[in-house]
């Protein structure tokens, strides 16, 4: 096991090379107010993340990554287009696993451009491609953009629609929502009680048998939900045929020409997805041009859908062959959607990925 | 050598243990004055007792400081990380009852299930600006429980006691807590979701692995079961 000096050494070895590709060195504090983390991830992240509380500052969390506070940094005062690097200390509590680490160091390459997002994407890849070069490691490449712009293509109401891409990155969720909205899994018997009872009694009385009203949720959400749901139980089953199309979608796992030729073949039946199909051919082709062996990549539609969940477009990862039980050694991906939430009102395309050069030691590279 | 055993210092909980052993031929009983934390165990040799708070017991357990101890599955669970590689469940006790469950207002007439719960918080938070919030002091329980079923838009506030009242104070939306009967919550106007049941709990004799099990303490475990057994 390599030495944290040699994994510090590492880490500045591979900022310097960051740095020499153009990348502004930044830092970012260990302890994050948690307030943002856990409007982001939810409380999910309270079992990833160390919390801590400061008497006057309320809960904090020992930063669980770096690329909140890096968009947050570049959201306030960023230069644009903008590149960053940065190395440190990252925190993860560990509730079952007494084996792995609860602090390691990342070092990360950070693009935020408007002006070419397959550019940037095949950039943030084949830095840290090069740097893991000498590994031989495994990568697998996706991109939740294409099940995305699937679902906003399901012929069904808008309601259904945001239910599964708020779920997207909860695969057993969206699983169960996609099988009832389809009509292949029966209701719940609580579900058909009250279905039956708003059909016989209507919304008014269904509420009046359930009072005395407490609470800050209104009788009024009450009310609108009930009605939803009505509305819902007459709508007709998603046609057998999308779900299958969507099913498609996740089953596809090939090299990455495979991939989108039979991606391809899918947007015939799914045309919604032919943007982000357009969108991953020109990703591809950067990579190409980037020198990337394309033919040794797989392309797995559904990868990246159990990380934290802010990429929304290219997601990768780089796994050592043989070696289930470690970690990936970079992981990385397009967050757009992030530097929403973040931005307070703006917003601009990024991309960005991270090394855990400890990994990269002990796997035996650099150095 | 002595095997500690760690048993709740007072309450139904203390006198049903007590009883218990007794009904296996084990004497358990408080010794000193009223006030005074001493005990001892007639009828079977090297048994040290330890009275302790049914709350301390999950963590002398995982720290080894105690051999056996009696507390609720609930806290067990709750309290020590990867419970089974730490302790093992010896014997339920068959009392001390209480279910860990996820209770709504019983107005909220549109939610029966987490399916709607997790559909309610996420209109919720929309409305409101913030997390729908879920009171309970069994942060992990429920936090695993909600997370299996894939709630989202929802936060855990603490708290560590009348957690029933706090929907009525609008310091939270929904609890998760223990019930026995569910007359406290009825009494609250709240209602347990219909797949709400996050955990069944009872009293329960534990083993921890940590503690030093040479020198004799095996042997003396190896009859108190054999006790347990007959």
């Amino acid at each position: 096991m390599p030495s944290k000096a040699q994994i510090r050494a590492e880490a500045a070895r591979l900022m310097a090379l960051f740095e020499a590709q153009g990348a502004v060195p930044v830092e970012a504090d260990i302890l994050q107010p948690a307030g943002t983390l856990l409007d982001l991830y939810g409380e999910d992240i309270r079992a990833r993340a160390f919390v801590t509380s400061d008497p006057l500052r309320g809960e904090m969390m020992l930063r669980p990554d770096f690329t909140v506070p890096v968009v947050q940094m570049h959201m306030q005062n960023g230069a644009d287009p903008a590149r960053y690097t940065y190395a440190g200390e990252v925190f993860r509590s560990q509730e079952e696993d007494v084996g792995r680490p609860r602090e390691y160091i990342q070092v990360g390459y950070e693009i935020f451009d408007r002006a070419d997002p397959a550019q940037a994407d095949a950039e943030v890849f084949a830095r840290i491609s090069d740097a893991l070069a000498p590994l031989n490691l495994r990568v697998a490449i996706g991109d939740i953009g294409i099940l995305r712009a699937a679902v906003n293509g399901l012929g069904t109401t808008e309601p259904r629609r945001a239910a599964l891409l708020r779920h997207l990155w909860r695969p057993r969720r969206f699983r169960a929502l996609l099988d009832r909205f389809g009509g292949v899994s029966t209701l719940p018997a609580p579900r058909r009680d009250l279905l039956t009872r708003l059909q016989k009694d209507g919304v008014d009385a269904v509420m009046a048998a359930a009072q005395p009203q407490i609470g800050k949720r209104s009788a009024a959400e009450i009310a609108e939900r009930l009605q939803r749901l009505a509305d819902d139980a007459a709508t007709a089953p998603v046609d057998p045929a999308a779900v299958a199309l969507i099913d498609d979608i996740l089953d596809v796992r090939e090299t990455p020409e495979y991939a989108l030729e039979r991606l391809r073949d899918i947007a015939v039946d799914l045309p919604s997805i032919s943007d982000a199909l357009e969108r991953l051919e020109q990703r591809l082709e950067a990579l190409s041009r980037r020198g990337v062996a394309l033919d040794q990549l797989d392309f797995e539609a559904s990868y990246g859908r159990t990380a934290l969940e802010y990429y929304d477009g290219f997601v990768f990862g780089f796994y050592a062959e043989g070696r289930p039980d470690l970690p990936p050694v970079a992981t990385g991906g397009r967050y757009d959607a992030l530097t929403r939430v973040l931005g307070q009102g703006s917003e601009i395309p990024a991309v960005g990925g991270v090394i855990r050069p400890g990994l990269l030691l002990e796997l035996g590279g650099a150095s | 050598m002595t095997l500690k055993l760690g048993v709740p210092s007072k309450g139904r909980l203390m006198e049903k243990t007590f009883d218990w052993f007794g009904a296996r031929g084990m004497t358990l009983s408080r010794t000193g004055g009223d006030r005074e934390y001493a005990a001892s165990v007639e009828g079977i040799d090297g048994v040290e007792l330890v009275l302790l708070s049914a709350g301390e017991i999950p963590r002398e357990l995982t720290a080894g400081r105690i051999h056996l101890g009696v507390t609720g599955t609930d806290l067990v669970r709750e309290k020590i990380g990867d419970w089974r590689s730490r302790v093992a469940e010896i014997s339920e006790m068959g009392f001390g009852f209480a279910d860990l469950v996820i209770a709504v207002p019983n107005c909220w007439a549109d939610v029966r299930i987490l399916d709607d719960l997790d559909a309610a918080a996420s209109a919720f938070r929309a409305e409101h600006g913030h997390r729908l919030r879920i009171a309970t002091k069994y942060h992990r329980l429920v936090r695993n429980f909600l997370r299996d079923y894939g709630v989202a838009d929802y936060q855990l506030v603490d708290s560590q006691g009348a957690t029933e009242g706090t929907v009525k104070n609008e310091t939270a939306e929904a609890i998760a807590d223990i019930t026995s009967s569910g007359e406290t919550l009825r009494a609250n106007h709240l209602r347990v979701l219909d797949d709400g049941l996050i955990l069944r709990s009872q009293a329960t004799l534990f083993k921890s692995h940590a503690a030093d099990w040479s020198d004799g303490a095996k042997q003396i475990l190896r009859e108190l079961e054999r006790r347990l057994g007959d």
